[in-house]
């Protein structure tokens, strides 16, 4: 086994040293995909967060609770849902997008949508509630303190987007069932994973492997490392403020 | 004619707590009054109910003769947190914020702005980020930011918590130069010396209700309220 695992980072390599063109399209083809579905479900998710966190209505709570439940729905359970929407005879068959890639990047969004909702919604719900005052005392109106909310919470929104493209660039059921795997037109990152290995080339399936996690890695670290680097100036400030008047304190 | 703000009968409970009960005050323009009481006695709250931030469950607040709804007193009246809260944005960006949605001219702003960080010691303060500077410079921030808008009612809550002499010298200068015109200055505190030094009139709240109001020397030398003079001797227990 160590063999197969130490021949494939060697695979791995091999083939982005080489410049390997049906790695590249595939790996294009999977950021495509998950670019435009995290995209597509900002231009919903978001607004819908922002009506559940900045509201208050009757049955939020239970909103809330679908939402969250809806972010770890089964991929293969979903691809097969809207398999069958997209199907020629299904109710969106006339949009063509089965086995496109367009096709999987709309799978992707539905897929995280209730992610960007629920950490969005979660954030400005969250707002500290003496800046919604302030801008009150301040004069605003309902409209622009919901838009300092929004401003303040741009972050929290950030990171949701973030995590939604990783959801999406990670995700095989969808990419399977919508995209239909087909070489050179709808495989990508994941589904070239699956078939690799199923064909019993473990290096090749690895080296895909690494170049997916490879990418989420570099991905989920840089937002780490701009959150730590940001924490790190907020410790500073404070550690600055004791310094200067804690200890003069009564 | 002087402004002439009024409470009656004002009550506030969370759940089956009376923060605010049956107050009832009348106070005239161009005076400072200090609220003052123990922890949890109502001050904070029946400075957000003038101030437009909390509904009240009964009772009128009223200007001049008019009632008063929360969307009214917070167009007249401007609260300054105990907590200070910036935007997180430039320290120009917190103050001239209430000026832009009042569409104040951007080179009005900037010189009303400027004026304001002079007049509490945060000349230059401009382009710094208003959460990156100390306790005590925000504290100052939110007091500019407060007196930028020129607000009829003036709300401050122990604006002096947790400063130094220093900070808290520079914030009584600051708010005794806005004892002028027709202004209402209303400013909880912990700090007895601070509200003789301050203040027109002293209001005592305790557990939700108003126990002395009267000029500073009559509030510390011939109390009225029996809890009062406890409060004023340290022996009141709460």
């Amino acid at each position: 086994m160590q063999d197969v695992i130490i021949q494939a980072f060697q695979k791995a390599l091999q083939l982005i040293l080489s410049g390997d063109s049906e790695v590249f399209n595939t790996v294009f083809r999977s950021l495509y995909v998950s670019a435009l579905g995290t995209l597509l479900s900002c231009l919903w998710g978001i607004p819908i967060a922002t009506a559940i966190g900045l509201h208050s209505f009757r049955g939020k709570w239970l909103i809330r609770g679908i939402f969250n439940a809806l972010i770890g729905v089964p991929t293969v359970a979903l691809g097969l849902l809207l398999y069958l929407l997209m199907s020629k005879q299904g109710e969106f068959g006339f949009l063509h997008l089965l086995y496109t890639l367009n096709g999987i990047a709309v799978g992707q969004s539905i897929l995280v949508t209730p992610l960007i909702v629920s950490f969005t919604s979660n954030a400005l719900g969250a707002a500290d509630a003496q800046l919604r005052d302030l801008a009150k005392t301040l004069g605003a109106s309902s409209l622009r303190v919901n838009s300092v909310i929004i401003r303040e919470t741009i972050w929290s929104t950030v990171l949701a987007v973030i995590a939604a493209f990783n959801r999406g660039f990670g995700e095989l059921g969808v990419a399977m069932m919508i995209g239909g795997n087909f070489f050179q037109e709808t495989r990508v990152l994941t589904t070239s994973i699956a078939t690799e290995t199923t064909q019993g080339q473990f290096a090749i399936a690895m080296a895909y492997a690494i170049i997916l996690m490879a990418i989420v890695l570099a991905i989920a670290l840089t937002v780490n490392l701009v959150e730590r680097l940001r924490q790190e100036e907020r410790i500073r400030i404070r550690e600055r403020i004791l310094k200067r008047f804690g200890r003069k304190q009564p | 004619m002087e402004t002439r703000l009024r409470l009656e009968n004002v009550e506030k409970s969370y759940g089956s707590i009376k923060a605010v009960e049956d107050v009832s005050i009348e106070i005239v323009g161009g005076r400072t009054i200090t609220l003052i009481g123990t922890n949890g006695a109502g001050k904070t709250t029946l400075l957000r109910l003038i101030a437009g931030l909390e509904e009240r469950d009964r009772g009128n607040i009223l200007l001049d003769g008019d009632g008063m709804n929360g969307k009214k007193l917070r167009q007249i009246a401007t609260l300054v947190f105990q907590k200070t809260v910036m935007f997180n944005r430039s320290v120009y960006g917190n103050l001239a914020y209430g000026l832009k949605i009042r569409g104040k001219k951007d080179g009005e702003i900037r010189t009303r702005v400027d004026q304001e960080l002079r007049a509490v010691g945060l000349k230059n303060f401009e382009k710094r980020k208003a959460r990156k500077t100390s306790g005590g410079e925000q504290q100052r921030i939110a007091l500019a930011r407060a007196f930028l808008l020129d607000p009829r009612i003036l709300l401050l809550d122990e604006p002096t918590a947790n400063l130094d002499p220093n900070s808290t010298m520079i914030i009584e200068k600051a708010i005794t130069s806005r004892k002028k015109g027709d202004g209402i200055i209303i400013m909880a505190t912990h700090n007895l010396a601070q509200a003789r030094r301050l203040a027109d009139e002293i209001i005592h709240i305790h557990g939700g209700r108003i126990v002395e109001h009267s000029d500073p020397d009559e509030f510390f030398n011939n109390p009225r309220s029996e809890i009062t003079r406890k409060f004023i001797t340290g022996e009141l227990e709460y």
